[in-house]
């Protein structure tokens, strides 16, 4: 089954999120008053290993597991979607202590409340996707 | 074991989450878990009310699947890896947050000041949890990711555009930790 190697990609995900506390609302309130090197860890590692392992698949002109060759898109030039769009996320971010995926995770955990984050979510998106026309982007 | 059952340090967390990145881009899809709600959206019905829900979701079966996976995960960590040594946070960030009257974790992953069934009953609790989630489920969309697209992916292949987005999430932290929690609690 193709889908479930997803699967089994995102239980590792979800464990790795939990056990290093990346869905911990206290952590996040820590990397927002830099008082603690954590979750700075956390992000600056995945990126060196991201950085480190797009460059090797490059290089290497890995293909992907079909035999096409792997293609990053980039994202779309723009400025004023990113820098407006990210600090709403960013707003919301702090206020709840979690990111989209760590909503899901703390379904997981057993943290009710965050279902009312969850429905939040879907109608903050629901908004924008009523609205995302009439915005600058 | 203190490895496994306590907090993970990050630098092995930090690099399994770039594997996973990795994985996905192997996989021929890309990272980036705020998709999922739109997603979501799509299910429910929204594509009668705009064209940007128009699209056909099984292509991002696979995304679901991921966000299930997720859902276990938590729920496997917290039931067969945990102990009760977790989220030693800053001592001085635990008095900071005394004086705001948020309860010290103690074991606990999140506050019950914020997430207690109790302050989910209050009319500001659940004001803050559904605001929380608008700004998330608004601000992700509109900036074209979260942490795991922009901040991981994109700054894993040098996007200036999610540069520009990350700098956006810290503003929005910023604001928030320094001066709405304050004001709200």
């Amino acid at each position: 089954m193709k889908i479930f190697r997803f699967l089994l990609v995102g239980f590792i995900f979800g464990i790795v999120l939990t056990k290093t506390e990346a869905i911990s609302w206290y952590r996040i309130y820590e990397m927002f008053h830099f008082q603690s090197f954590h979750m700075y860890g956390v992000i600056f590692t995945a990126i060196f290993t991201g950085v480190i392992g797009i460059r090797f698949l490059k290089k290497k002109d890995i293909k992907d597991y079909k035999g096409h060759t792997i293609e990053i898109l980039d994202k779309e030039r723009a400025s004023f979607r990113y820098i407006i769009g990210g600090i709403m996320f960013g707003l919301g971010w702090a206020l709840v202590g979690c990111c989209p995926g760590p909503i899901f995770v703390l379904l997981g955990v057993g943290i009710i409340p965050i279902l009312v984050v969850l429905v939040g979510a879907l109608l903050g998106n629901f908004i924008y996707g009523i609205v995302k026309d009439k915005l600058p982007h | 074991m203190d490895f496994i059952y306590g907090t993970w340090h990050w630098s092995i967390s930090g690099f399994l989450i770039g594997m996973i990145m990795l994985a996905l881009v192997y996989f021929g899809k890309s990272f980036g878990m705020s998709s999922n709600l739109r997603t979501l959206c799509t299910i429910g019905g929204a594509k009668r009310a705009s064209q940007y829900f128009d699209f056909d979701w099984r292509e991002q079966k696979w995304n679901l699947a991921m966000v299930l996976g997720a859902i276990l995960g938590g729920y496997f960590a917290t039931q067969f890896l945990s102990s009760e040594n977790i989220v030693k946070i800053n001592p001085k960030t635990i008095e900071q947050l005394h004086a705001l009257n948020i309860d010290a974790p103690n074991g606990k992953i999140v506050p019950d000041a914020i997430f207690s069934m109790e302050t989910m009953q209050t009319p500001k609790g659940f004001s803050i949890l559904l605001i929380g989630g608008l700004l998330i489920g608004f601000g992700t969309p509109y900036a074209g990711g979260c942490t795991s697209g922009h901040a991981i992916s994109g700054l894993s292949n040098l996007q200036l555009p999610s540069l520009i987005a990350v700098i956006g999430f810290f503003i929005g932290g910023l604001i928030t930790s320094y001066f709405i929690i304050p004001l709200l609690f």
